[in-house]
C-alpha cells in the first residue's frame, strides 16, 4: 500500500498487475516533472500561449435577481478546446513524451476530453485514438468530426451502456496491451493512483486563479465555490486551493438525470455506495452484489457512475457538500444564461449553475457565489435542440 | 494437503502436466452452466477456473466479455455461482476449483464474509483480477483466515521485486501471463522468458500455470516445453459455447472433446 495512492480511506490503484508498472512510471515521471522548472516552463507556455490562460472571472448582469447576492463565473468555456479539460491534457501530453511514448489513448464522454486530446496530440506530434461510447458519438457529434480534422482515431464502444463508462474499460483493455508505447491519458481525477492527482495538480491553476480574481473584485474570499461532478476534475481543480480557507463553503453538483428518485441518475455521491471501479475504492452506483449499475443524465460529461477518490474523501469529512440537479434544472439553468448573460455554457456545467441560481435566491446575508463554467455548450445545441423541439418548447 | 498440491504431485508422478479450463459461471445460464463445468471435468481437466460474472470486466476480451453478459442477463448473481460451486463439488471432491473474478464482488458482500462462503462452496483458490501484489493484504489475509489459497500472477513486466513478492504471496499456483493485453485468442500465446520460469522456481513460488491466449494443444506442449507446470485456456472454451447456444448437446460433446485433446497434450 502507498499512502500517496490513498485519500482517507479511498484512492489506490485497483488494477490488474500487468498495469502497475506503467502507473509506476507514471508516477514517478510525474513526481520528477513537477520537480523540474523546464517541464513547469513549457506546460506554463502552452497554458498562457496556446490554451489562452488566464481565463477571465465574470460578474453576472442580469441573471441573478436576489440583490445581496454577487455570482461569479470562472470562464473555463473560452479556454482553447471549449472547456477546462484542455489543462491537464497539455500536462499530460507533455509528460507522455518524457516517457518516451508517442501514441495516446483517451476516453471521452461529453468529448471535451476527446477533443483536448486530439489537439494537444496534434500540436504536439503524438498518435491518437479516443473511445467514445456508442451512444455519446451519437448525441455529441461535433466533437466527434472535431477530433476527425485534428487527426485523432475515434472508436465507438458498443459493450454495455455505450457511454463513458464503458469507454474507460475499453481505454484500460487497449493501455493493458500497448503500455510500452502507448500513454492511457486519462481524462479525469478518478480511476487509479496516480491519475486523480495528476489531474488534480494540471487542473488546480483553475482555483488559484479564481481566488485571485475575487480577491482583487471584492478584496475578500468568495463565500462558496460551486462545480458540477462527472468524475470530478473541473470540480477538483476548482476547489483544491480552497480546500484550507475554512470560510470557503465547497459544493459539487452531482447529475440527478430524472430525478434521485428514479433509477436514471448519475449520483454517486448522493445515492450510490462504496466500492471499486476502475481502479479506485471510492462512491460507485452498485446494485447489492456489487454490479455496477447503469448511470444517465442528459449531459453526458456527467453520465459516469462513479467519482474521483478526493471526492469521495471530501465528502465523506464534510469539507465539500455534495447536491444534485434534474436534467430539466439544468435545461433551464442553460436558456437562463444564453438569454441574460450572452453565454451558452456547457450542459454538464449549467448542473453548478442551476444550483447557484437555487441558492442565490435563498440568501439573505451579502454573498459571492464562484461557478466554475467548465465549458461551452456549442457541443450541445443539437442535443438541446431535439430536447426542447420534444418538449414543445421552442 | 490442499488440492492443488494433491493434483500437481500426483501429476508430476505420472509425468504430466496440468491442463486448466476456465469458463464464467451462470453462461448461458444457470442449469447448462452446471453440465458445462462437468463435462470440463468429464474430459479430464485437472483443475477448474471459475469466473463469476461482472459488469466491466477490464482485463477481458470480447469472448469472455460476451459471456458475462450472457450470465448476467439471466440474472445470475453471487449466490447463484456459489450454490453451482456446491454442485460441482457434490460431482468431484477432488478437483481444485479456483474463483477469478473483480473486487468489487467481494468488496460488495465484505472481503471476510465473501471468502468464508466461497470455502463453503467448495472453492480451493480465488484470484481477483484487479487486486494487484501491492493492494492485497486484506484479501490475503481473508484468505488466509478462511484457508483459501489467494493466486497471483506473474507478468512479463514484473520487475525480480514484483516476481519475489508474487512468490512469497501466492498459495496454490502462480497464474503465469503468456503475454501483455487481454484475455483471448485474438492474440497468440507467447512463451514466456526462461528466466521468469527460473526466477520463479528460485523464489520458490506456487507451481506456474501460462494463460492469456492458449488455444491449442501446441501452446500447451509450448507451455510445458517452456518450464510452466501447466496451462489454463479461457477464452478458447467459451467460445465454444458461444458457437452452440442453440444445441446444447452439441456444445457438451464438444466442450468434453476440447478439454480431452487439450489434456493429451499435457502427456510428457
Amino acid at each position: 500500500m502507498n499512502n500517496a495512492a490513498y485519500f482517507g480511506d479511498f484512492g489506490g490503484m485497483f488494477v490488474p498487475e500487468l498495469l502497475v508498472p506503467a502507473l509506476k512510471q507514471l508516477e514517478q515521471e510525474f513526481n520528477k516533472a513537477q520537480k523540474d522548472p523546464e517541464f513547469l516552463q513549457e506546460f506554463q507556455k502552452l497554458l498562457n500561449e496556446y490554451a489562452g490562460r488566464p481565463t477571465p472571472l465574470t460578474l453576472t448582469r442580469n441573471l441573478v435577481k436576489n440583490p445581496k447576492v454577487k455570482l461569479y463565473l470562472k470562464r473555463e468555456d473560452l479556454l482553447h478546446g471549449g472547456a477546462h479539460k484542455t489543462n491537464q491534457v497539455l500536462g499530460q501530453a507533455l509528460l507522455t513524451k518524457r516517457m518516451g511514448k508517442n501514441e495516446v489513448i483517451a476516453e471521452t464522454g461529453a468529448g471535451q476530453h476527446g477533443v483536448a486530446t486530439a489537439l494537444a496530440c496534434a500540436l504536439l506530434g503524438l498518435k491518437c485514438r479516443v473511445y467514445m461510447g456508442a451512444k455519446d458519438v451519437e448525441r455529441q457529434q461535433p466533437n466527434v468530426f472535431r477530433m476527425r480534422l485534428m487527426g485523432a482515431e475515434v472508436i465507438p464502444v458498443t459493450a454495455g451502456s455505450g457511454t463513458l463508462k464503458d469507454a474507460v474499460n475499453e481505454a484500460m483493455r487497449d493501455w493493458s496491451a500497448n503500455y510500452k508505447t502507448a500513454h492511457y491519458l486519462l481524462g479525469t481525477a478518478a480511476g487509479p493512483h496516480p491519475f486523480p492527482t495528476v489531474v488534480r495538480e494540471f487542473q488546480k491553476m483553475i482555483g488559484e486563479e479564481a481566488k485571485q480574481q475575487v480577491l482583487e473584485a471584492e478584496g475578500r474570499l468568495p463565500d462558496v465555490v460551486m462545480a458540477c461532478v462527472g468524475g470530478g476534475s473541473n470540480a477538483i481543480g476548482m476547489f483544491s486551493d480552497f480546500i484550507d480557507e475554512p470560510s470557503v463553503k465547497l459544493v459539487g453538483i452531482e447529475p440527478a438525470g430524472k430525478g434521485l428518485d428514479t433509477q436514471e441518475h448519475g449520483a454517486a455521491l448522493c445515492k450510490g455506495s462504496k466500492g471499486i471501479l476502475h481502479g479506485a475504492y471510492t462512491y460507485i452506483m452498485q446494485n447489492s452484489d456489487g454490479q455496477i449499475e447503469e448511470s444517465y443524465s442528459v449531459s453526458a460529461g456527467l453520465d459516469y457512475p462513479a467519482v474521483g477518490p478526493q471526492h469521495a474523501f471530501l465528502h465523506e469529512s464534510g469539507r465539500a457538500q455534495y447536491v444534485a440537479i434534474t436534467d430539466t434544472e439544468a435545461l433551464n439553468a442553460f436558456q437562463s444564461l444564453a438569454k441574460n448573460e450572452g453565454i451558452i455554457p456547457a450542459l454538464e456545467s449549467s448542473h453548478a449553475l442551476a444550483y447557484a441560481l437555487k441558492y442565490a435566491e435563498q440568501q439573505n446575508e451579502d454573498t459571492i457565489i464562484v461557478v466554475n463554467l467548465s465549458g461551452r455548450g456549442d457541443k450541445d445545441l443539437t442535443h438541446v435542440h431535439q430536447v426542447l423541439n420534444e418538449r414543445g418548447e421552442l | 494437503m490442499s488440492r492443488y498440491a494433491q493434483t500437481f504431485n500426483a501429476l508430476a508422478e505420472q509425468d504430466q502436466g496440468a491442463f486448466v479450463p476456465f469458463v464464467t459461471i451462470g453462461d448461458p445460464n444457470k442449469a447448462l452452466s452446471l453440465d458445462i463445468i462437468k463435462s470440463l471435468i468429464d474430459g479430464g481437466a485437472d483443475a477448474l477456473e471459475l469466473g463469476i460474472p461482472f459488469s466491466d470486466p477490464i482485463a477481458d476480451g470480447p469472448v469472455i466479455q460476451a459471456a458475462n453478459i450472457r450470465a448476467l442477463e439471466q440474472h445470475i448473481n453471487t449466490q447463484d455461482c456459489f450454490d453451482i460451486i456446491k454442485q460441482v463439488r457434490q460431482y468431484n471432491n477432488d478437483i481444485p476449483i479456483g474463483l477469478l473474478l473483480y473486487s468489487n464482488l467481494i468488496f460488495a458482500k465484505g472481503i471476510e464474509t465473501f471468502y468464508q462462503q466461497a470455502k463453503e462452496a467448495g472453492v480451493d483458490s480465488i484470484l481477483v483480477a484487479d487486486v494487484p501484489l501491492h493492494e492485497s493484504k486484506l484479501f490475503r489475509r481473508a484468505a488466509q483466515n478462511v484457508g483459501i489459497e489467494p493466486i497471483f500472477i506473474a507478468t512479463p513486466n514484473a520487475s525480480d521485486d514484483t516476481l519475489r513478492e508474487c512468490a512469497s504471496y501466492g498459495r496454490g499456483y502462480t497464474y503465469l501471463l503468456s503475454r501483455a493485453g487481454v484475455t483471448g485468442t485474438e492474440t497468440s500465446a507467447q512463451m514466456p522468458a526462461d528466466s521468469m520460469i527460473t526466477k520463479l522456481k528460485e523464489y520458490h513460488a506456487a507451481p506456474a500455470l501460462l494463460g492469456f491466449g492458449i488455444s491449442t494443444p501446441e501452446h500447451v506442449k509450448a507451455a510445458l516445453d517452456s518450464g510452466a507446470a501447466g496451462a489454463i485456456s479461457g477464452s478458447a472454451v467459451v467460445k465454444i459455447i458461444e458457437q452452440h447456444l442453440d444445441s446444447p448437446s452439441t456444445m457438451l460433446n464438444e466442450l468434453k472433446q476440447f478439454v480431452s485433446t487439450m489434456k493429451a497434450a499435457t502427456l510428457r
